[in-house]
C-alpha cells in the first residue's frame, strides 16, 4: 500500500532548483497547492468587485458608480465625475461572472486544488501525489481556463450574461442575449476547467488508495482527507457530465445542432438535467472539504476527539452518494413532470439527515472540550453557523408546494450563500490554520480576530436580510427592484444589504494585509504550533521535497486528544508509545 | 420574518403559506436550539487552566437520536408536502375558462379564444400583459413561451410556472379577491428581464361581465 511513499521518503538528495521549476513548473504538491492559493485569492477579488457592483445596482439603480466611468460605452454608460452607471446587459454579465467565478476560480482551486494538494500527501504520510506530471498539468490547464474565462471581459459584446446556470435556450443563441464570444469563451474554459479539476481528482483518488504510509488504514484518515478523497470521486463523476453538456452547448452555438433548441427537435430542459446532475454534486464538491477541514478544526482547538468519528465518515459518504439523486430539485417549477418533482422532494428530504446529523456532532465535539479560540477555531465555528442557517434555509425549498413561490427568489440567493459564501470561513479558518506549514510563519491572532469579527457580523447582515426579500417575493436577477410595486416597499432591505456587503468586502483588506506581512514578517513557526496531531504537523518545518525525514508509522486516529495514555492533551498519530514504555521500564 | 409575505389571494395559497409557517417554526427552533447549546458550551468549556478535556469518542445512543428525530420530521414534511404538490401541480381541476399565455423576450401575449372557445381562430381576442379573469372562476394557463425560458409568477396567488419553449404547459388558477396584481417574469430572459412584467386583473363575476361585453365581444368585420 504505501512501498512508493516509503521509497520517496529515502530520496535524499536533490539538485536545487531553478527560479522557473521551482515556482511554476513545479511538481512538490506542496507548491502546487500554493500556486492554487495564490490565483484562487486574486480570482476571490475579481468575483469580489463584480458582487459589489451588483449590489450597488441593486441598493442605488442606475446610478453612477464612482470611478467606474473609466469604460466605454456601450458596457458602461459615463455619469458625473468620472462614474459609471451599470446598464442591464452589464449587469446581466456581472452576476454571472461573479458566479462562475466563485464557483469555478476560487472556491474550487482553493478548497479542492490548494487544501487537496498540500494537504493530502502531508497528512496521509506520502511523499508527493501519486502523479506529480499530471498535477503541475492540472495547475496549468486551469490557471489557462481562469485566463480564457477572464479574456472575455475583453471581447465585444462583453462576457456571458445567460447566468452561471447557463440555461438553453437563453445560452444557446446570440441573439437571445446579445453576447457571442464571451458565451462562446465561458464554454471553453470550463471545459478547459473540467479537464483540469479530471486530472487532480484522479491523482487525489490514487495517491489516497495507494499512498498512505503504514498503519494508516482508511479510519485512521483524517476527516479532511476523508471529505478530500470523496470530493475527489465525485468530482470524476460528475464533471464528465457537465462538459458533455457544454460541448452540447458550443455546438447549437457554433456548428448548428439543437440539442436544446425546440426548433430543430431539440429539448431545453434537458440541459438543466444535464447541468444539475453535474450541479448538485458540485455544490457537496464545494463543501464536503468544507466539512472535512471545520471538523478537524473543531477537535483540534477543543482538546477533544471528534465526535462520532464514524458517522462523520458515513455521512459524508452518504451525502455524496444522495447528492445524484437529488438533481431534480431544481427544477420543481421548470415543466418536468410534477411527479418526478415529488420523487425529488423525498431524495431532498433525506439528504438533509446527513447535514444534521455532521451539525450534531460539531456540538458533540465541542461538548466537555477545552476549547481555544484561535483566529482558525473562530473561522470554524463562524463556517457551522453559517451551514446551520443554509442547511436549515434549505428544507424550505425541498417541499415542492412552498418551492413554488421562493423559486427563483432571494430566498434561493439567500440559501445558496450561506451554504456556498459560508464555505469562505472554512476557507480562511485553513488558511489562518496551515500558514504556518505552508509559509513557516505565523500569521497574526490579534489582526485576524478583527477579520473575524468584522466578516462574520457583515457577512449575515449582507445574507441573512435576504431571506426576508424571498419572502415579499423578491426575483433573482432583476436589474432594477424599483420596477416592481410589491418590491418597493422592501428597498430599504435592499440599501441595508449593499452596505453590509461593501463593508464586508473592506473588511477582507485586514486579511490581505496580515496574509501579505505574515508572509514575509510574520513570527517563525515551530514544526506543531497548534499542538495538533495530524501527520503533517510531524513533518519539518519547511517540509522539504518528500515531506518527511523517515516515513512515518502510524499508530493511531487522528483525534487522540486529552488521551489519558498520555500526560500532554494531544497524541500524534505517528508516536510510537510502546517502544518508550519499553525504554521507560529499563 | 414571515410578515413580509404578500398578501395571498389564491384558493390554494393557504396550504402553500401554513406548510411554509411550519418548516418556519421548525427551523427557527432547531436553530436557536442549536445556536443556545453552541454558545453555552463555547462559553461553559472554554480553556481554563488545570481543567483537560473529556476523553470521549462518541456516543452511539445520541448519534441513532439525532439521526431518527430530523429523519421522521423530514419525511412527515415530505408527506404533508404530497397533496398541496398534487392539488396544484398534477390535478388540474376542470373549467369552461381557458387563456392561452406565451412569453416572448420581454412581454405576455394573452389570447382568451373568443366566442368559438378555441384558440388560433379569427375571433381570438390578444393582450399585452394584460390577464383579465373573474374571481371565484377556476383559470386555466395554456403556457408557452416563443423564444427563451421564462417564468410566470404571480406573488399574490402564490403561483409560479415556467414557460419553455417547444411546450405547451396546462396550469390554473382561482383568485378569491378582486384587485390588480403583479405579474413579473420570475426566469432570466435577457436584457430586458427586469421589468418584463404584466398584471393580472381580477373582476368581481358581474365587473367581468361588463369588462368582457366590452372587450371580448366579437367584432363587427
Amino acid at each position: 500500500m504505501s512501498e512508493s511513499a516509503a521509497a520517496h521518503g529515502a530520496h535524499g538528495h536533490h539538485p536545487k532548483p531553478s527560479f522557473i521549476s521551482h515556482y511554476l513548473f513545479s511538481l512538490d504538491h506542496k507548491m502546487i497547492g500554493r500556486q492554487f492559493l495564490f490565483v484562487g485569492l486574486l480570482m476571490l477579488m475579481i468575483g469580489g468587485i463584480l458582487a459589489m457592483l451588483v449590489r450597488w445596482q441593486l441598493a442605488w439603480p442606475e446610478s453612477p458608480v464612482p470611478g467606474l466611468g473609466f469604460i466605454s460605452e456601450p458596457y458602461i454608460y459615463p455619469g458625473p465625475n468620472g462614474g459609471g452607471i451599470i446598464p442591464p446587459q452589464t449587469y446581466n454579465a456581472l452576476f454571472t461572472m461573479h458566479a462562475t467565478i466563485m464557483i469555478f476560480f476560487v472556491v474550487m482551486p482553493i478548497m479542492v486544488g490548494t487544501f487537496g494538494n498540500f494537504l493530502i500527501p502531508l497528512m496521509i504520510g506520502a511523499g508527493d501525489m501519486a502523479f506529480p506530471k499530471l498535477n503541475m498539468l492540472s495547475f496549468w490547464v486551469g490557471a489557462i481556463s481562469g485566463i480564457v474565462m477572464l479574456s472575455s471581459f475583453f471581447v465585444p459584446g462583453g462576457p456571458a450574461a445567460g447566468g452561471w446556470t447557463g440555461y438553453a435556450t437563453l445560452s444557446a443563441k446570440t441573439q437571445y442575449t446579445g453576447v457571442e464570444w464571451g458565451q462562446h469563451l465561458w464554454i471553453i474554459a470550463l471545459m478547459l476547467n473540467g479537464v483540469s479539476s479530471l486530472m487532480g481528482a484522479i491523482n487525489y483518488i490514487t495517491t489516497v488508495v495507494n499512498m498512505r504510509a503504514p498503519g494508516m488504514g482508511y479510519f485512521r484518515m483524517p476527516l479532511t482527507v476523508w471529505s478530500l478523497f470523496i470530493t475527489a470521486i465525485l468530482l470524476l463523476l460528475a464533471l464528465p457530465v457537465l462538459t458533455a453538456a457544454l460541448a452540447m452547448l458550443l455546438f447549437d452555438r457554433m456548428a448548428g445542432t439543437s440539442f436544446f433548441l425546440p426548433e430543430g427537435g431539440g429539448e431545453p430542459l434537458l440541459w438543466q438535467h444535464m447541468f444539475w446532475f453535474f450541479g448538485h454534486p458540485e455544490v457537496y464538491i464545494l463543501v464536503l472539504p468544507a466539512m472535512g477541514i471545520t471538523s478537524d478544526l473543531l477537535s483540534t482547538f477543543s482538546r477533544k476527539p471528534i465526535f462520532g468519528y464514524h458517522a462523520m465518515a458515513f455521512s459524508m459518504i452518504a451525502i455524496a452518494f444522495l447528492s445524484w439523486i437529488v438533481w431534480g430539485h431544481h427544477m420543481f417549477i421548470s415543466g418536468m413532470n410534477p411527479l418526478l418533482g415529488t420523487a425529488f422532494m423525498m431524495t431532498t428530504m433525506v439528504i438533509a439527515v446527513p447535514s444534521a446529523i455532521k451539525v450534531f456532532n460539531w456540538l458533540g465535539t465541542l461538548w466537555g472540550g477545552s476549547i481555544r479560540l484561535t483566529v482558525p477555531m473562530l473561522f470554524a465555528l463562524g463556517f457551522v453557523s453559517n451551514f446551520l442557517i443554509g442547511g436549515l434555509s434549505g428544507i424550505f425549498m425541498a417541499s415542492t408546494p412552498v418551492d413554488i413561490f421562493i423559486h427563483d427568489t432571494y430566498f434561493i440567493v439567500a440559501h445558496f450563500h450561506y451554504v456556498v459564501a459560508g464555505i469562505i470561513f472554512a476557507l480562511f479558518a485553513a488558511v489562518y490554520y496551515w500558514f504556518p506549514k505552508m509559509f513557516y510563519r505565523q500569521m497574526n491572532q490579534p489582526l485576524g480576530k478583527i477579520h473575524f469579527v468584522l466578516t462574520y457580523i457583515f457577512f449575515n447582515g449582507a445574507f441573512f436580510p435576504m431571506h426576508f426579500l424571498g419572502v415579499g417575493g423578491h426575483m433573482r436577477r432583476i436589474y432594477n427592484p424599483l420596477q416592481y410595486e410589491f418590491i418597493t416597499p422592501m428597498h430599504d432591505w435592499n440599501v441595508f444589504i449593499t452596505w453590509s456587503a461593501l463593508i464586508l468586502g473592506a473588511s477582507q483588506i485586514f486579511f490581505l494585509i496580515n496574509f501579505f506581512w505574515s508572509l514575509f514578517a510574520g513570527k517563525k513557526a515551530e514544526r506543531n504550533p497548534w499542538q495538533a496531531n495530524t501527520l503533517e504537523w510531524s513533518a519539518p518545518t519547511p517540509p522539504p521535497h518528500g515531506n518527511f525525514e523517515v516515513t512515518p508509522t502510524v499508530y493511531r486516529g487522528a483525534y487522540e486528544y486529552s488521551s489519558p495514555e498520555v500526560q500532554e492533551d494531544w497524541l500524534p498519530q505517528d508516536k510510537d508509545l510502546g517502544s518508550r514504555a519499553a525504554a521507560k521500564a529499563h | 420574518m414571515l410578515r413580509w409575505l404578500p398578501e395571498d389571494v389564491s384558493t390554494y395559497g393557504h396550504e402553500i403559506d401554513s406548510l411554509f409557517y411550519l418548516i418556519y417554526y421548525i427551523t427557527a427552533a432547531t436553530f436557536v436550539l442549536v445556536t443556545v447549546l453552541m454558545i453555552w458550551f463555547l462559553i461553559k468549556y472554554r480553556e481554563q487552566p488545570g481543567r483537560r478535556a473529556v476523553y470521549n469518542h462518541g456516543n452511539t445512543t445520541l448519534e441513532i437520536i439525532w439521526t431518527v428525530i430530523p429523519a421522521a420530521i423530514l419525511i412527515v414534511l415530505s408527506f404533508m408536502s404530497v397533496n398541496t404538490w398534487a392539488k396544484i401541480k398534477r390535478n388540474i381541476p376542470a373549467s369552461d375558462f381557458e387563456i392561452q399565455v406565451t412569453a416572448k423576450q420581454f412581454n405576455w401575449d394573452v389570447v382568451y379564444p373568443g366566442a368559438d372557445g378555441k384558440f388560433g381562430t379569427p375571433d381570438d381576442v390578444k393582450f399585452d400583459n394584460d390577464l383579465h379573469v373573474p374571481m371565484n372562476k377556476v383559470v386555466r394557463v395554456h403556457l408557452m413561451s416563443s423564444d427563451v425560458i421564462h417564468s410566470f409568477f404571480i406573488p399574490n396567488l402564490r403561483f409560479k410556472q415556467d414557460a419553455v419553449p417547444g411546450r405547451t404547459i396546462l396550469t390554473w388558477f382561482e383568485a378569491k379577491k378582486a384587485g390588480r396584481y403583479e405579474l413579473p417574469c420570475a426566469e432570466l430572459c435577457g436584457f430586458g428581464h427586469s421589468g418584463m412584467k404584466g398584471w393580472l386583473n381580477v373582476y368581481t363575476p358581474e365587473d367581468y361581465q361588463k369588462w368582457a361585453a366590452e372587450k371580448l365581444a366579437p367584432k363587427p368585420q
